[in-house]
């Protein structure tokens, strides 16, 4: 492999699994709120 | 008001891996590594990386919202949107219909590789035996004169796990099917790419996949070829992530979830690129050629490629059955979202319960794909359909969907608003544009540019007379169905829309007047962090 071939495939990867490994640590962060649709909802401002 | 008895998403991990499910498909691993492989190589990932933040996350956001807010399958949603635009909802329904009919025909002819790969029954000529000896293809297309048994069968397997699935609902049958198949998906893939990394020559097809030609970024078609991947691959524009999203908890995160299953799908696709361009390389290696005259995409890199590379490598049998079998799954995932669009939107039109639904809906779209697909006029029938479909069905509505909600009816802003009550990553100014500017033209742009293409030469050399009915025909039809569907008269939502105004009585119409309507109190506020 050519070392520009070498250096697109490492940046894509970095990139896109690194996006979608944020994006995972981003929502587990905020997990979901189980009494939200139990309780009544607020009304919207 | 939406009805208390609509199904739910067990979990927030489950919506997400059927999301994944249904956005992973053929198109990740056939149609990803040719579109990055002549469009730049290694530099195609701009416009694509592009693409996906300004085109494909926002169009998720939006469809999730749409689902979301309204907890309707696309005509009831569209409906409450705007009496009119309730074809748009119909015509992503017929779309699903058609798109399922084949699209389970290709799934069936994975099952049957998986067996052929531990004989590798197709000897020495691939192409010969996909299209002669499976196939029984006719020498030119036309309407069917005979049954091919090689794939009925394995096609009225498909359908029956399929309405199966489908039977035991959101949260037994989607959720369970696609949290146990996307890991399974995601092993058989590693597994496949540590192979294909090994075999002699997958530098060198790695190689043609990732080294940059920066000129390319300066072609106009290479970015709308980047758009169009990302339009496509991930399931945008039909309605599914619409109707998906209707069985959402009030509460949900959905520009977290669009971009965990924006970039999943990326992910997936690098992965299947990897894998794909290797073997390939493999081949280039073992022939002598360059990559170049390996490089395919489609039913030809699926059927006939990979069979001829499988021929070629040691274990290859053990190979070919993880390869289709990889098929197999990616395609079910999407098929099951397909036909669920379809029979969620029977079920809000109707209020039919699921199983009668499945059997009856699903029924009627397993039987048009097992008529008119396992026949030996079945893939050019598959071809032409497929093709005018996506161009003059998927893009087309998804065009008529944007101009509507972004232009005429200027909902944008209340979709925007909605979105970010629920979720924890707010949309700002730039999703506005993306949806309102950005997509919509470069859609415009894709329709002109096919539309050219048609009128210069006919798709695939076939004749007039034959695209006419299975292509043209085909699209045309669809639109037709979706309008006349809106306006039978549907006196349930008829009277749920005067409940509603009767609830929403004193609010005061503004321009998202028609969002808020019977939203009421469940907008929470303060849910941002």
């Amino acid at each position: 492999m050519s070392t520009s071939a070498i250096i697109m495939l490492i940046v894509a990867i970095v990139i896109v699994w690194g996006g979608l490994v944020g994006a995972i640590v981003h929502l587990r962060r905020h997990p979901e709120r189980p009494e939200d649709d139990a309780a009544p909802a607020q009304p919207a401002a | 008001m939406s009805s208390p008895s609509r199904e739910q998403w067990g979990s927030r991990a489950g919506f997400l891996f059927a999301a994944i499910g249904s956005a992973i498909g053929l198109g990740n691993i056939w149609r990803f590594p040719a579109v990055a492989y002549e469009n730049g190589g290694g530099a195609f990932l701009l416009p694509y990386l592009v693409a996906l933040l300004t085109a494909g996350i926002p169009l998720l956001v939006l469809e999730y919202s749409i689902g979301h807010r309204f907890r309707k399958s696309p005509p009831a949603a569209f409906r409450k949107l705007s009496r009119p635009a309730e074809a748009i909802g119909w015509w992503q329904v017929a779309i699903c219909f058609v798109v399922a009919a084949y699209y389970a025909v290709i799934i069936a002819w994975a099952v049957r590789y998986v067996g052929y790969s531990f004989g590798e029954q197709w000897g020495g000529d691939a192409n010969a035996f996909f299209f002669g000896d499976f196939l029984q293809a006719a020498e030119t297309p036309g309407v069917m004169s005979s049954y091919v048994d090689g794939v009925l069968w394995p096609l009225i397997a498909v359908w029956v796990v399929v309405l199966v699935i489908l039977a035991l609902g959101i949260r037994n049958g989607i959720e369970k099917a696609n949290k146990f198949f996307i890991p399974l998906l995601v092993l058989f893939f590693v597994v496949l790419v540590g192979r294909a990394l090994t075999l002699d020559g997958a530098g060198k097809g790695l190689d043609g996949l990732f080294r940059p030609d920066w000129s390319a970024l300066g072609d106009g078609s290479v970015w709308v070829a980047a758009y169009g991947q990302i339009f496509f691959s991930l399931s945008i524009g039909f309605g599914i992530m619409i109707t998906y999203a209707s069985y959402l908890k009030k509460r949900s995160d959905l520009t977290g979830t669009a971009m965990v299953a924006g970039f999943a799908n990326s992910a997936f696709e690098i992965l299947a690129g990897i894998g794909v361009f290797a073997t390939l390389g493999f081949m280039a290696a073992a022939q002598g050629v360059g990559v170049n005259e390996v490089a395919s995409s489609g039913i030809g890199l699926a059927f006939v490629a990979f069979p001829t590379v499988i021929s070629q490598m040691p274990m290859g049998a053990l190979f070919g059955a993880l390869f289709f079998a990889s098929l197999v799954i990616a395609g079910l995932t999407s098929l099951i979202s397909i036909v669920q669009v379809v029979i969620a939107a029977v079920q809000d039109r109707t209020g039919m319960r699921r199983v009668p639904a499945v059997l009856s809906v699903g029924g009627a779209v397993a039987l048009v794909s097992i008529l008119v697909f396992p026949t030996d006029s079945g893939i050019y029938l598959l071809d032409a359909a497929d093709h005018f479909i996506n161009q003059y069905g998927i893009v087309l509505a998804a065009l008529a969907s944007l101009v509507l909600v972004g232009w005429l009816l200027r909902r944008l802003p209340a979709f925007q608003k909605h979105a970010n009550d629920v979720s924890t990553m707010r949309v700002g100014r730039w999703w506005l544009v993306c949806l309102g500017i950005v997509t919509p033209l470069v859609l415009g742009w894709m329709m002109v540019d096919s539309l050219r293409a048609e009128f210069a030469e006919n798709y695939e050399g076939y004749s007039t007379e034959f695209l006419l009915w299975a292509g043209w025909g085909v699209a045309a039809a669809a639109l037709l169905v979706g309008v006349v569907l809106s306006l039978v008269p549907w006196r349930s939502a008829d009277s749920e829309a005067a409940e509603e105004a009767g609830t929403a009585a004193g609010a005061k119409a503004g321009p998202d007047s028609a969002v808020k309507a019977g939203s009421g109190s469940d907008a929470p506020e303060g849910g941002k962090n």
